[in-house]
């Protein structure tokens, strides 16, 4: 007769991983200054929409993302996971330069968006948050009509001015978004009108609206029931067709539902990147492993 | 990091399940490892109470089967386990209906008992019986000892050691159809030996099972249907990722 032994799974110790080398051999990785962890998995890609190195974000004198690398490849829906403070929304905040918006924040390091540095002087940041949207937790409509709210962005940015150019905008915007056929007859009432995940695909039509090539997600289902979030996520789906998405979750199990990669963050690092089926079966580094399934939080 | 308790689910309950599992399923193993020796040893010592004594428990067994099953079910609905959770509770379900299996072969040899009891006791292949027979419960035993220690090493030796009573048994098979052609008469005598014999080189394939499934709950590589030598190449690849 077997006793039983007081044996758990073994969960691998730390061993040192050989160098990642990046993908795209053309471009000059900058000299990688953590030697202490390399992000396990596969950080990398090739022909990425995103390249970031040597990511480190500040607030004031407190350090909150530590050397990230990471690519975000095109039309690849990346989720990033981890728990609560450890950096995975403020660094979802620095892909569209959301961050400069808080004063005491400092962003160092690399991050290109198709070769082409944000961070740099000469960056328009307006016309950044356009190619590189973003949906909130909570929605938060504009207070105008449906229609103002998708047509807002396209007037601003000078896309068109016709009206007829403008219907055509917010009808595609609203249908890609999924929420054309329940608003079509009543684009004039106000945006506040909506239920919860009305609202919040109205923010994806805003979003879309502008034609980004990008659409960064902070939580978006938070604050929605079981059936306006499995909507969005059919949603995500069908949009990355279209974009590339970079979609920040507390959620492992909608991690694992909609997302081609995930991300693990812990204390500010990258820990492991993988293919999501590879990360929710069989994870590279013990802390994913013990984060998702639930040893510590 | 003194905090993490990597080794302790956040929560209890979920620890409890788990560790439930796991001590229903060794429970069941050590069952039919005790069920396997007594219907060998019933045909040995001709002994028709113990073969009788195993035919009754296999519906223990049976029932068994169906409330780990079960368990496993409620495990993935309320828990949705990710990454080693969730090949265990994988690997349970696959593992148990081996155990159930090795159960039904067990009853075979019983039955096998009672008609030698029956028809008389069989000229030859006794010997071949007992040697089979012990290097079968040396890897059921095994098999259930690696799943209880997560001990890929010894997985190992019951996939390679599998192989050699296949052999074994293929060589029994030749040497008993080689008397029966000799002694017509001891046909259907042999025959009852004959699959006795098969039904323990069946327990060794599913032993053999059994520690495929614990390699695969370790290292997250199924290796079911593999020659050994590449069985053993895929873990030694696998050792080297793992941070």
């Amino acid at each position: 007769m077997h006793n039983t032994l007081e044996q758990k799974i073994p969960i691998q110790s730390p061993v040192e991983a050989p160098p990642m080398a990046p993908a795209n051999e053309n471009r000059t990785a900058p000299h990688t200054s953590a030697v202490d962890q390399e992000t396990a998995g596969v950080p990398f890609a090739d022909n990425p929409k995103f390249t970031m190195r040597d990511v480190c974000v500040f607030y004031g004198e407190k350090q909150a993302v530590f050397n990230v690398n990471l690519d975000i490849a095109e039309n690849e829906v990346i989720a990033m996971i981890g728990p609560s403070g450890c950096g995975k929304s403020t660094f979802l905040r620095c892909l569209n330069r959301m961050n400069d918006t808080i004063g005491s924040c400092r962003v160092t390091g690399s991050i290109a968006l198709d070769g082409e540095e944000i961070y740099s002087s000469g960056m328009d940041v307006v016309s950044l948050r356009a190619r590189v949207g973003m949906v909130f937790q909570k929605p938060n409509p504009f207070p105008k009509s449906i229609y103002d709210n998708v047509a807002y962005g396209p007037k601003i940015h000078g896309l068109c001015n016709r009206r007829v150019d403008l219907d055509e905008i917010v009808e595609t915007s609203l249908r890609r978004a999924g929420l054309w056929d329940e608003v079509k007859d009543r684009l004039e009432a106000p945006g506040t009108s909506l239920s919860g995940g009305q609202q919040q695909r109205l923010c994806i039509a805003r979003t879309i609206a502008v034609s980004p090539e990008v659409i960064l997600m902070d939580e978006p289902c938070s604050a929605l029931d079981p059936i306006a979030t499995a909507r969005i996520e059919e949603l995500i789906a069908e949009l990355s067709r279209n974009y590339t998405i970079a979609i920040v979750t507390h959620s492992m199990q909608q991690a694992a539902r909609v997302s081609h990669r995930t991300a693990y963050f812990h204390l500010g690092r990258l820990i492991e990147v993988n293919p999501t089926q590879k990360v929710f079966t069989t994870p590279d580094h013990h802390l994913t492993e013990a984060y998702i399934t639930g040893r510590f939080g | 990091m003194d905090n993490l308790h990597l080794d302790q689910h956040i929560s209890n309950q979920f620890n409890a399940d788990l560790e439930h599992l796991r001590t229903q399923f060794l429970e069941m193993g050590g069952l039919v490892e005790e069920q396997v020796t007594d219907a060998v040893r019933a045909i040995e010592t001709a002994d028709g109470a113990l073969a009788q004594k195993v035919r009754d428990t296999e519906k223990d067994i049976d029932r068994r089967e169906v409330e780990i099953d079960n368990e496993c079910t409620l495990v993935l609905a309320r828990r949705q386990p990710a990454a080693s959770d969730l090949r265990l509770v994988l690997i349970v379900t696959r593992a148990v209906r081996d155990l159930e299996r090795i159960g039904d072969e067990a009853n075979k040899i019983a039955k096998m008992a009672i008609a030698l009891n029956d028809d008389g006791a069989a000229p030859r292949g006794y010997v071949e019986l007992r040697h089979i027979a012990s290097s079968v419960l040396k890897l059921v035993n095994q098999s259930l000892d690696a799943f209880a220690r997560f001990d890929v090493e010894t997985a190992k030796a019951v996939v390679r050691d599998d192989s050699l009573v296949d052999q074994e048994y293929r060589s029994a098979i030749r040497e008993l159809i080689t008397y029966m052609m000799e002694d017509p008469r001891s046909i259907s005598r042999v025959m009852n030996i004959l699959w006795a014999l098969r039904a323990l080189e069946r327990i060794g394939d599913h032993a053999r099972n059994i520690a495929e499934h614990v390699i695969y709950l370790v290292h997250g590589k199924d290796v079911r249907h593999m020659p050994f030598k590449q069985l053993e190449e895929t873990i030694e690849r696998k050792n080297d990722g793992r941070k």
